[in-house]
């Protein structure tokens, strides 16, 4: 059951100017939510900014969840400023999340983040990991400084390979470059993904090309979150037709290969 | 014990709160938020007789207290709508109001006649205003003679009591109010929203995939409310304001200037809930002014210097 709820900013962290990390006090949302279930989160009281802010849940614990953000206009800079104690209206958990463990040969995953599209990937990672299922994570920035969230990866002893555009850190390319390198030697048996439009593009190609099925997590603008709204739209193919379907009801994760890309 | 029920002749309303088209789904999206009996109305999201795709993406574009949107009513049509959705709104203690959509003025008089046998909907509301289906943003709204056809074949074709959308992009709105008054309407509703576009000057794209789009939100307040005003002052039959109403106080205004009920569209967006949290704003505004019975307050804008 969806909740609406002010809660608690029980603790903050940021990364510069640009990356923050909210966990916030929702006990009834964290028990709730799985893996690529995202918040519509509210900014402020006043009208401006109108609309809330989707956000990925990024990991829980028993009573709170977090939400790990990039400063990228006005909503997430207001957002970023909140301070600890102060209290933020959420709602959620919304969307189907990723599909975990369903095929009994998924053994092996490889989780592929652009930017702050690594933000649900940990969440998953953990869970994954839960599964005894063993996780490589490829997270990619345009620079050293994109990839704040590494260590927390590696903290949980997860295979994390890092890319940067400017090879500032890791693998010098693209993050689905460096994926097609480590494919050379390796296959995952599934693909989760969240980032960018083009990466996620990428990443079709790549999914089909080695017949690797893959999970894509879409971003769209929301008016509502939940449904009511139509405006979150993206083509995608069920059975034989392919129509608009809404990415915060149906998505925000589909398969790469239902995904028709303009 | 202070009366915020509304009587529209028609059709008697436990509060004037009714959510609006478009941005309340078929209602069923907000019940895990708010319990729908508790609210005056809801109008659904407008319906084709057949289903319809919608427009391309972005459908959304947000700019300073405002929303602008190229939804292009997508939907299931009327017969999956009858089959599918109508079951699940049987019963409500609250009035279920059909936002009517059309190519041809028969297509609009045939979903009337259609749905007509269903008696768990209260009304119609004939969404001759919307701007993102035609070129250019063109709705028969905007011709007093459009309207005023369009009202008298729907009227003639059904016995559901009919609410006559407005657009605000029109130089005369009392013009188009009489002509729907007119053509037999029952009430009107104003505003739907109005044309406006958005550019990325990074890209010099448009912001929205259908370029035009209707902007909605605390930024059209008070045009719309003008335009209630004067819609208000032109015709006999009820009016129900609609156009950024966020608060208590907001929908007041509304009914100061004429409104006898309002509707609440994007502040459903922002906090699901805020239909329920502006009847109780009603509620205490009145008792803090002492007035009993809110529709006294309908029309009575102090003009005096
Ligand atoms: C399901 C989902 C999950 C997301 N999870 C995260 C996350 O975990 N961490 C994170 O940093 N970001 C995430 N995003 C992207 C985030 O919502 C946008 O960066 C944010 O809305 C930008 O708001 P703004 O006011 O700062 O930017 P502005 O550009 O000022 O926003 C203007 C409008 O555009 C919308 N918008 C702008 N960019 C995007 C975008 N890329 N996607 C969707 N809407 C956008 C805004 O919501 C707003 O309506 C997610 C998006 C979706 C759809
Ligand atoms: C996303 C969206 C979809 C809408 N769809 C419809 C619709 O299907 N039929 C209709 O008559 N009006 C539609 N409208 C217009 C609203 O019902 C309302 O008239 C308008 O938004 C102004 O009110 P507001 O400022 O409170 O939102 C829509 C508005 C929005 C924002
Ligand atoms: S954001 Fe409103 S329907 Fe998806």
């Amino acid at each position: 059951m969806l909740k609406n709820q002010r809660a608690v900013i029980a603790g903050k962290k940021s990364w510069g100017n640009d990356y923050f990390l909210f966990s916030l006090e929702a006990p009834v949302i964290s028990r709730k939510s799985k893996p690529g279930q995202f918040l519509m989160v509210k900014i402020t009281d006043n009208p401006y900014p109108l609309l809330r802010r989707p956000f990925s849940i990024h990991a829980r614990n028993k009573h709170n969840i977090e939400i790990f953000f990039q400063n990228t206009g006005v909503g997430t800079s207001m957002l970023s400023q909140k301070q600890r104690g102060d209290k933020i209206e959420i709602l959620g958990p919304l969307g189907n999340g990723f599909h975990i463990g369903e095929r009994s040969e998924s053994k092996k995953a490889s989780l592929i983040g652009g930017g702050r599209g690594a933000a649900p990937l940990y969440f998953l990672a953990c869970e994954l990991v839960k599964k005894n299922i063993n996780v490589t994570v490829f997270y990619g920035g345009k620079s050293s400084e994109d990839l704040p969230i590494a260590s927390k990866f590696k903290k949980e002893n997860i295979r994390t390979l890092c890319s940067t555009e400017d090879g500032s850190s890791g693998f010098k390319g693209l993050v689905t470059d460096l994926l097609e390198t480590e494919l050379k030697t390796d296959t995952p048996s599934l693909i989760y993904a969240c980032g960018p439009e083009g990466m996620l593009k990428s990443l079709s190609k790549i999914s089909k090309k080695h017949q690797i099925p893959a999970e894509l997590s879409l971003e769209s603008i929301m008016g509502c979150g939940f449904g009511a709204c139509w405006g979150c739209v993206k083509k995608i193919k069920k059975g034989n037709t392919a129509e608009w379907h809404k990415v915060c009801e149906d998505g925000p994760v589909f398969s790469a290969g239902d995904i028709i890309w303009d | 014990m202070v009366d915020i029920s509304v009587d529209l002749g028609f059709l008697k309303l436990k509060n004037p709160v009714i959510a609006a088209s478009g941005t309340f789904g078929y209602g069923i999206e907000f019940s895990p938020f708010i319990d729908l009996n508790q609210i005056g109305g809801f109008v659904v999201k407008g319906l084709y007789l057949s289903p319809k795709q919608g427009n391309p993406p972005p459908r959304l574009a947000e700019t300073a207290c405002g929303l602008m949107n190229s939804i292009g009513l997508q939907g299931i049509g009327v017969e999956r709508f009858s089959k599918e959705v109508l079951p699940q709104l049987k019963g409500l203690r609250s009035a279920l109001i059909i936002n009517i959509c059309g190519d041809t003025n028969e297509e609009y008089a045939r979903i009337a006649e259609y749905l007509d046998k269903h008696e768990e909907i209260s009304a119609y509301e004939l969404n001759i205003s919307c701007p993102n289906v035609k070129k250019e943003g063109l709705c028969p709204a905007q011709d007093p003679d459009d309207t005023y056809e369009i009202v008298k074949l729907v009227k003639k074709s059904c016995s559901t009591p009919v609410i006559t959308k407005l657009s605000p992009n029109v130089t005369d709105i009392s013009e188009i109010a009489l002509s729907a008054e007119e053509g037999g309407s029952d009430a009107v509703s104003l505003v739907n929203t109005f044309l406006a576009m958005g550019i990325d000057p990074e890209t010099r794209k448009p912001r929205l995939g259908n370029f035009f789009g209707g902007l909605s939100g605390p930024a059209i307040k008070p045009i719309a409310l003008r335009m209630v005003y004067q819609a208000a002052s032109a015709v006999q039959i009820p009016v129900i304001g609609i156009g950024g109403i966020a608060s208590g106080r907001d929908a007041i205004e509304f009914i100061i200037a004429g409104a006898k009920a309002v509707q609440v569209g994007t502040a459903n967006f922002t906090d699901p809930d805020s239909t329920l949290r502006i009847i109780d704003e009603i509620t205490a505004f009145c008792k803090e002014k002492k007035i009993k019975r809110l529709q006294d307050l309908s029309g009575a804008v102090d003009l005096n210097p």
